[in-house]
């Protein structure tokens, strides 16, 4: 059987967004699929060094679990988003769900295959030495050379 | 049942019985039993789609309290 492959557009730089893509690709690469990610937008700061920036915000997102209800205009004060980022990462860490960082670094172990969008660097003034090492840089087109021939392709 | 490595995956969440799971397995040679032990409710369902996927056989799937057992045979 020909080894199965699995494309996936990561353009999402929540905390809550950078599950996806890294959970799927590294479970991918352990069913032996051949994956790539490549890393858009806001996607592309989950190839950061430092991941610290990586949050969740309550606000204009009425589906997130809040200990006590919270008014949308509480959600919008200063410390707001940091303190929901640091309750879910508690969360995150008694239930035994790894850290962001964890699934990035297994699923570099199991050779998933980063790319960075080039033009995002250079939208956003970012600096190739604030990402990790081991990642292509490339653009749509070094997606669709990946992609056009995958069993899976998601935009995340 | 007879196993040659035991992979102690309590207390993870989805997917890392699995992915831990996929790196014992590597250390093991062909035809080697793994025990896994989980409380990953997940894990029963997920174990069998990893098995059928990598061809790496469940040899036994058993709940034992609030734990599951597997064995896993190296392809």
């Amino acid at each position: 059987m020909a080894q199965k492959r699995l494309a996936i557009i990561a353009t999402k730089g929540t905390l809550d967004m950078a599950y996806p893509p890294f959970i799927l690709a590294s479970t991918a690469a352990a069913l032996d699929y051949e994956v790539q990610i490549f890393f858009t937008f806001y996607g592309l700061t989950l190839l950061r060094k430092d991941l610290s920036g990586v949050k969740i915000s309550p606000l204009a997102n009425p589906a997130m679990p809040m200990p006590v209800p919270m008014p949308v205009l509480v959600s919008a004060l200063p410390g707001m988003e940091s303190m929901a980022t640091m309750m879910m990462k508690q969360k995150i860490k008694a239930k035994g769900v790894a850290s962001i960082e964890d699934l990035r670094t297994a699923c570099l172990e199991s050779g998933v295959k980063f790319i960075g969008c080039e033009m995002t660097v250079d939208l956003f003034d970012f600096k190739r030495e604030d990402f990790i090492d081991g990642i292509e840089y490339g653009g749509a087109s070094t997606f669709f050379e990946f992609a056009g021939n995958t069993d899976i392709c998601l935009f995340i | 049942m007879d196993y040659n490595k035991e992979l102690d995956a309590r207390g993870l969440n989805c997917p890392l019985p699995i992915l831990k799971t996929k790196k014992a397995l590597g250390e093991l040679t062909a035809g080697q039993v793994l025990k896994v032990i989980s409380t990953d409710a997940g894990s029963v369902k997920d174990m069998e789609a990893f098995a059928k996927q990598t061809g790496n056989e469940l040899l036994s799937s058993q709940p034992e309290g609030k734990e599951y057992v597997f064995f896993l045979k190296k392809k």
